[in-house]
């Protein structure tokens, strides 16, 4: 692959592997990102993308190999600890607290790091959300809301990496187009992102990389700027 | 003197307050079940053994140490939901894995266990432990007579009960323990030590049990069984009120020993029987209970 592993990433995945009980999942992934990345993770329906995002996180029953963050490896570590070095996950099922207001909901994930962003600039980005603050169950927000909720509450955090699953899926075009503005917006502040998509024009305007995963492993890396004359090889592999 | 329903109300007004006082530990210990079910999905058996510590403690730091009941209201519930974050650290964590059925028996067995070896060194017979001195005696308030202890006990249980629902409902912890029952593997996920949380409301679960049984202690004797006893009925009342709410134990808790009392004075022969029938009832119409959540 033509990208420099060299260069010191922030985040370094070698030789992962994931297993859902005996079903083996991962099978040797590697990627790497550098600080204030925003690379994608495209591929297919099944083919290992949220668990691979769900293994750096440290929330698979069983991973083995290597992650190393910002220089230290967090394969062992338990679940906690790698959120506290500023790893922040938005599941794709969006993770919203029925129990929970939409405020508490906002409010429920500890600081793990400095510099993250104020309530009023959440709220700046989310407008929806203000409005919405005193809505008891945060499930009763729209779909769309739930997930600006979802984005929102962890950049609050200080959390430097963001992996985002599936943040545009269902959605309505307005708010597909609001999400893509935030995302573009949070790497302008200098947050890393890894970004699963199935929706790869979603993605391509957007991120520096593109890595194609394929039953477990990454197939594939097609640079932001190479996309438009990479469209039939990214067809082919999505199947689209 | 006028009647009330055939009945001097005298006679009518202090059977409720029994029954308040019988629904006061209904309430502290069903309360603890529920926050216990939400956050580990255990059904804590030990529940009873727990409350019988908590009275046997309080006896122990008299006898041994001579400290009296208001030492003991602070340092029972805190050694006993100590010995209750032992038991969840060394054991009852390597049980979350597995079905539930693995959580009942084994905290079934540990009651068993406690009782036995309480047994084993104080008997069956039942211990005797005062009333503090500055609550005997009570005062006549007219249409009723009240007896100060009694009075203590139902005001210290409504203040702990509608504390923990505060906590759990208003405050950041609170909105931890709700979001950790919905989805513990979320929260940690988000950095927060679940595993501790859940020691913790472990304990504080068990804590409130050992509080009801320094309560109870003055009232009923101390004696092994005590809890054995009353955890039959307090899971009558969980069924009734459902697992899912903490102020569906608390309402159910009090609502019950309310109910017991009145039968008493208008049917007292059904008066031990009247909370499984409820429950029965309440199985037929509601299988998950009055607060529980279907499916
Ligand atoms: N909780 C689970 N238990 C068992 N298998 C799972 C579980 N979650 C996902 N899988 C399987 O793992 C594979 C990868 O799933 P996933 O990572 O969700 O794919 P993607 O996000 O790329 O659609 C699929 O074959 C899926 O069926
Ligand atoms: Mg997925």
């Amino acid at each position: 692959m033509p990208h420099d592993r060299s260069a010191a990433s922030l985040l370094s995945v070698s030789a992962l592997n994931a297993w859902y009980g005996e079903s083996h999942v991962l099978h040797g992934v590697e990627l790497d990102i550098q600080a204030g990345e925003l690379v994608t993770l495209l591929g297919r329906n099944g083919a290992g993308k949220t668990t691979t995002l769900r293994a750096i996180m440290g929330i698979v029953p069983a991973r083995s190999g290597s992650i190393r963050y910002d220089g230290i490896e967090l394969i062992g570590l338990p679940v906690h600890r790698i959120a506290q070095h500023g790893i922040a996950y938005c599941p794709e099922e969006r993770g919203i607290f029925a129990s929970l207001s939409v405020r508490e909901n906002l409010m429920l994930p500890p600081r793990v790091g400095p510099g993250g962003l104020s309530l009023a600039a959440i709220h700046e980005l989310f407008p929806n959300l203000r409005a919405r603050q005193d809505t008891a169950q945060g499930t009763r927000l729209s779909g769309g809301e739930q997930q600006m909720l979802a984005i929102a509450r962890i950049l609050r955090t200080g959390a430097r990496l963001l992996l985002l699953d599936e943040p545009t899926e269902g959605l309505a075009p307005v708010i597909v187009q609001l999400i893509g503005q935030t995302i573009r917006r949070l790497k302008a502040d200098g947050f890393t992102i890894l970004l699963v998509e199935q929706n790869f024009r979603f993605a391509a305007a957007l991120a520096d990389r593109h890595l194609v995963m394929e039953h477990g492993h990454i197939v594939d890396m097609i640079s932001g700027s190479a996309i438009d004359s990479n469209m039939d090889k990214l067809e082919t592999y999505l199947g689209v | 003197m006028f009647e009330i329903l055939g009945i001097p109300p005298q006679a009518l007004f202090g059977q409720m307050l029994l029954g308040l006082i019988n629904g006061s530990f209904y309430a502290m210990l069903s309360l603890g079940l529920a926050v216990i079910f939400g956050m580990l999905n255990i059904i804590n058996f030990a529940h009873g053994a727990f409350y019988m510590m908590g009275a046997f403690a309080a006896w122990m730091l008299l006898a041994y140490l001579g400290l009296g009941f208001y030492w003991a209201l602070l340092l029972a519930p805190l050694l006993v939901g100590s010995f209750g974050i032992l038991v969840e650290r060394t054991m009852l964590c390597r049980l979350y894995r597995l079905d539930h059925l693995y959580g009942l028996l084994f905290t079934f067995g540990l009651a068993l266990v406690i009782q036995g070896l309480f047994r084993q060194e104080f008997g069956a017979s039942g211990l005797p432990y005062g009333i503090p001195a500055e609550m005997r005696g009570g005062s006549n308030l007219g249409f009723m007579f009240l007896p100060y202890y009694r009075g203590f006990v139902l005001a210290a249980s409504v203040v702990v009960c509608f504390g923990t629902w505060f906590v759990i409902e208003r405050t950041k912890l609170g909105a931890y323990l709700r979001a950790g029952t919905e989805n513990p593997t979320l929260v940690q996920a988000f950095g927060v030590n679940v595993p501790r949380i859940i020691a913790l409301t472990y304990g504080f679960g068990v804590a409130l049990a050992g509080l009801a049984g320094v309560l109870a202690a003055p009232i009923y004797s101390v004696n092994p069984l005590m809890g054995s006893d009353l955890i039959i009925v307090v899971f009558a009342v969980v069924v009734i009120g459902g697992l899912g709410s903490v102020l569906g134990a608390i309402v159910t808790g009090f609502g019950l020993g309310l109910i017991e009392g009145l039968t008493k004075v208008f049917y007292p022969e059904a008066s031990s029987t009247v909370i499984f029938v409820v429950m029965a009832l309440v199985l037929l119409v509601r299988p998950a209970g009055l607060f529980g959540r279907e499916g």
